[in-house]
């Protein structure tokens, strides 16, 4: 096994891989390319990443292929997916598979450094947890699991149903954990739509990085936690209860909660 | 030829009738044959009284001269063939005839045959039998004879003159011949008159049919033949003129209907299939369009990050950045509008939407000089919509309005109304399940574009697959089996075969067993299992009452819509603006609407305006 390299960046595009290449260079980090899935499972093979940046729809061996590969020989490499066919399902496919965020293509210069900044840190932290192996819920050994009967969206957000048929929604630990000094965060007004993978809140740092928090239910908003615009860092310390977003009425619980992981089959 | 309706039914009417008309003229000819021959009869049996009579005194007298000067002169009259006299050993003696005096008859001959049969000659005859009909030759007339006896009495053998023996009874016999040919000739043309009315009859009869047929049967029926192989060979919009109000003209109306619905079915299938392909490209589309514009986006924000101590680029990166991801959204939307994704909706005012919509089109409707007209309604009640869709909605269609109208100007009338519908005919079953709680909805089986309700059937020895249309009251069900319309069909559950007749209900139209379908939190639906009656009840759904929707009207005075691109408007890709558009606005239209239970229709005049009507439920269903 060669050196560790900081991103291994898969896309049968490119110019993206350029663009991604000059970005994160600019910034200090080692990247290394691969066009496909064989290419790019090859250089799993050579070197050491720190986290992967892996498009979805490329021929041959697509994105969630290669993600479940790195899931299994790498479990300490976090994944991130991007794809320029962004649809919910891909979304929710990929955070339920364990990637670690989902990245609509096209993205800006500040997008992809902010989920590159996340994977990086989550990274890190994994690694602090030494060579532990990584649990089968949502703590991976560094973070407080989801409580039970929460439902999650890979280890992004949560949502918990209400004896009103209301749900609440939040960021999970391990997405509170990984964002540093947030200074801010930026909510959907009430009596608005959101759609489960797709972005309900946006979380600004100190570092004028933006987080993005893609949604693990949809409905309409009909509240939100108007305690978290005084006192953000509520989602870092307390990310399950008084840390919760919003509360909506979901349109299509059924359906959607079965796209989730049931927090509850993690404690066992 | 004996293929068709007409001459079958021609022939058969024709031939009852000849016979019918046959039979009553031979009969009316027997008839009259033997009235006239007892004319005949009675007329020489008259005659021959006459005779006997004004004969008598001179026999008495035995003036033989003046005997035969009255047989002469009887005879001479009118009509009559030929007075005889001949006495007992058959020697005529006197005649009309004079060559005839004095020749013998046998005995044996016709004449004489009724009384000289037996051995001793009968003294006494009826008429009838003294009667006969002969012809004196095969080529003459015929003439009816009859034999009168002079009968011996006391004043012949009393008579001074040759006085008969007393123990005679008869003296000769009178024989008196009347020519037939008058009766005869009546009764050959009475026989003609009757023989060419009834081949007038038959005639007749067969023209009145032929044009019956022809008018009533033929033509309407070689219409509907045209008509079902125009629609055979994908006509869908070809009508039957409904002329009658027969059998035949309903047959025609419910054939019309027919292709209606089927045109209907054909038009929503075509969508959804568009649609789908528009999906398809879209997501390709995007997905290639997106990587470009990927590296468009990252490098400029990049060079936007790299620079911000340069003012003087900034502004110009940012405008850059900005339509970057200006292009995202709509690449986005697009890919939205194709996956039919579930729109953002909100309750929201109608008229608000119009009215920013109008605002957006303001200046376009200033710089081609198109005054707008507003009859909105007050009050109208919020609907559960996507404020951002439906406004794009409204737009397109004032764009389209506006094109339409052309640099001349013109009106375009913006109304809205609220409406209460049936929910038949619009309320789809989303839910529907066996006793056991198995899922009836067939999502590979589309109706209508909407999900069906599969359930099982049997038929007698066969069982297949019905699936019902979604759509309450709609009844454009699909046999996957084959039953005759009228006939009653067993339903039950595909997964678990329990049966969904229920034997204690009965359909109110036919008597049919009903089919009942759970639809969970709708109650029951009804339907009835006999294929072709339209039987169906849904108490929860018609308790509900009437629907709400609201109706939007987008008029203009433009120049209308042919009627060949009517049809076709809503499909994507279809344009008839050349390279001014891209075919895709209405199609995107009504996936809009669709996707909001609602509806959209058009109705257009060439050079008048088209009028583009737009049905959004209040309440959407759950």
């Amino acid at each position: 096994m060669g050196s560790e390299l900081d991103i291994l960046v898969i896309d049968d595009e490119q110019v993206v891989l350029d663009a991604v290449e000059h970005i994160c260079s600019a910034e200090g980090l080692q990247v290394k390319t691969a066009q496909d899935g064989p290419s790019a499972l090859q250089a799993l093979d050579q070197h050491r990443f720190r986290l992967v940046l892996c498009d979805i729809m490329m021929p041959e061996v697509d994105g969630f292929q290669v993600l479940s590969e790195v899931q299994r020989r790498f479990p300490q490499t976090p994944v991130i997916m991007s794809t320029g066919f962004s649809t919910v399902e891909n979304a929710v496919k990929s955070l339920s598979a364990g990637a670690i965020d989902f990245v609509p293509k096209p993205f800006t210069a500040d997008e992809l450094l902010s989920t590159i900044t996340r994977g990086l840190r989550y990274r890190g932290l994994l690694k602090t947890t030494g060579g532990r192996s990584v649990a089968s819920d949502d703590s991976r050994g560094f973070t407080v699991p989801c409580p039970a009967r929460y439902s999650r969206l890979g280890y992004m957000s949560w949502t918990v149903m209400e004896s009103d048929g209301s749900a609440l929604i939040g960021v999970s630990h391990a997405f509170a954990r990984t964002i540093e000094g947030i200074s801010s965060i930026e909510t959907v007004a009430e009596q608005e739509e959101i759609v489960q993978g797709i972005q309900c809140a946006q979380i600004h740092t100190t570092a004028e990085l933006t987080h993005s928090v893609l949604s693990p239910l949809s409905g309409k908003i009909i509240e939100r936690n108007l305690r978290l615009e005084k006192d953000p860092h509520i989602v870092e310390k307390d990310p399950y209860f008084a840390g919760w977003l919003y509360r909506i009425i979901p349109s299509d619980p059924d359906y959607e909660l079965s796209q989730l992981t049931p927090c509850g089959s993690d404690a066992v | 030829m004996l293929k068709r309706i007409g001459p079958k039914l021609i022939l058969l009417v024709g031939a009852t009738a000849i016979t019918i008309v046959g039979l009553f003229a031979y009969l009316s000819l027997e008839a009259m044959r033997t009235g006239m021959l007892g004319e005949v009869e009675r007329h020489a049996n008259q005659l021959s009284e006459t005779v006997r009579a004004s004969t008598r005194y001179a026999m008495l007298l035995n003036e033989r001269d003046h005997i035969r000067q009255i047989v002469r002169s009887i005879s001479q009259q009118q009509d009559i063939g030929k007075v005889r006299i001949l006495n007992k050993l058959g020697e005529i003696i006197y005649s009309s005839v004079e060559t005839d005096v004095g020749m013998m008859v046998d005995k044996d001959a016709e004449a004489c045959y009724s009384c000289h049969s037996a051995d001793r000659p009968l003294e006494r005859l009826p008429i009838k039998e003294r009667t006969r009909v002969f012809q004196v030759h095969p080529d003459s007339s015929r003439y009816l004879g009859i034999i009168t006896p002079i009968n011996n009495e006391q004043s012949c053998w009393s008579a001074p003159c040759h006085a008969h023996p007393r123990e005679r009874t008869v003296l000769g016999v009178l024989d008196v011949a009347l020519p037939l040919s008058d009766a005869d000739r009546t009764l050959a043309k009475i026989r003609l008159e009757l023989v060419l009315s009834a081949l007038a009859s038959f005639f007749g009869i067969s023209l009145i049919i032929g044009l019956f047929v022809r008018r009533w049967v033929d033509r309407p029926v070689k219409e509907l033949v045209h008509a079902t192989q125009a629609v055979a060979d994908g006509n869908l919009s070809y009508t039957i003129k409904e002329r009658h109000n027969d059998e035949l003209g309903v047959l025609a109306g419910s054939f019309n209907n027919m292709t209606r619905r089927l045109a209907d079915a054909r038009m929503q299938l075509f969508q959804s299939d568009k649609l789908a392909s528009l999906g398809r490209l879209a997501a390709g589309v995007a997905h290639e369009i997106n990587n470009p514009l990927t590296g468009v986006l990252t490098y400029s924000s990049f060079l936007m990050r790299r620079t911000q101590d340069r003012p003087e680029i900034q502004d110009d990166l940012k405008v850059i950045v900005r339509e970057t991801i200006r292009c995202r959204e709509i690449v986005k939307s697009l890919l939205d509008f194709a996956r039919q994704s579930v729109p953002k909706k909100v309750e929201a005012s109608v008229n608000e939407i119009i009215d920013r919509a109008v605002h957006v089109a303001k200046n376009q409707l200033t710089v081609h000089s198109i005054q707008l007209v507003k009859e909105t309604a007050n009050e109208l009640p919020k609907v559960t919509v996507d404020a951002n869709q439906i406004q794009q909605v409204f737009l397109n269609l004032i764009v389209n309005a506006v094109d339409a109208i052309g640099p001349r100007g013109g009106t375009i009338t913006i109304s809205s109304a609220l409406l209460h519908l049936s929910p038949r005919g619009i309320t789809q079953v989303r839910k529907a399940q066996c006793g056991k709680r198995h899922s009836l909805i067939d999502e590979e089986v589309r109706i209508g574009g909407l999900p069906s309700i599969g359930v099982r059937a049997v038929f007698g020895s066969t069982e297949g697959t019905v699936h019902l249309d979604p759509v309450y009251g709609r009844h454009s069900h699909q046999y996957g089996l084959t039953v005759p319309v009228g006939s009653e069909v067993q339903f039950s559950c595909t997964e678990c075969q329990t049966s969904l007749i229920d034997p204690s209900l009965q359909c109110p139209l036919c008597s049919a067993q009903l089919c009942v379908i759970d639809t969970p939190g709708q109650g029951l639906l009804e339907v009835c299992s006999r294929r072709g009656c339209d039987y169906e009840h849904w108490e929860t759904v018609d308790n509900g009452g009437l629907r709400e929707y609201v109706e939007i009207k987008v008029s203009d005075t433009g120049s209308g819509i042919s009627a060949d691109d009517l049809p076709r408007i809503f499909e994507p890709f279809y344009t008839t603006k050349g390279q001014k558009g891209t075919g895709l606005g209405l199609s995107v239209i009504w996936g809009i609407i669709d996707n909001h239970n609602g509806a959209i229709s058009v109705a257009s005049e060439l050079g008048q305006g088209t009028t583009f009507t737009i049905r959004i439920p209040v309440r959407q269903p759950r």
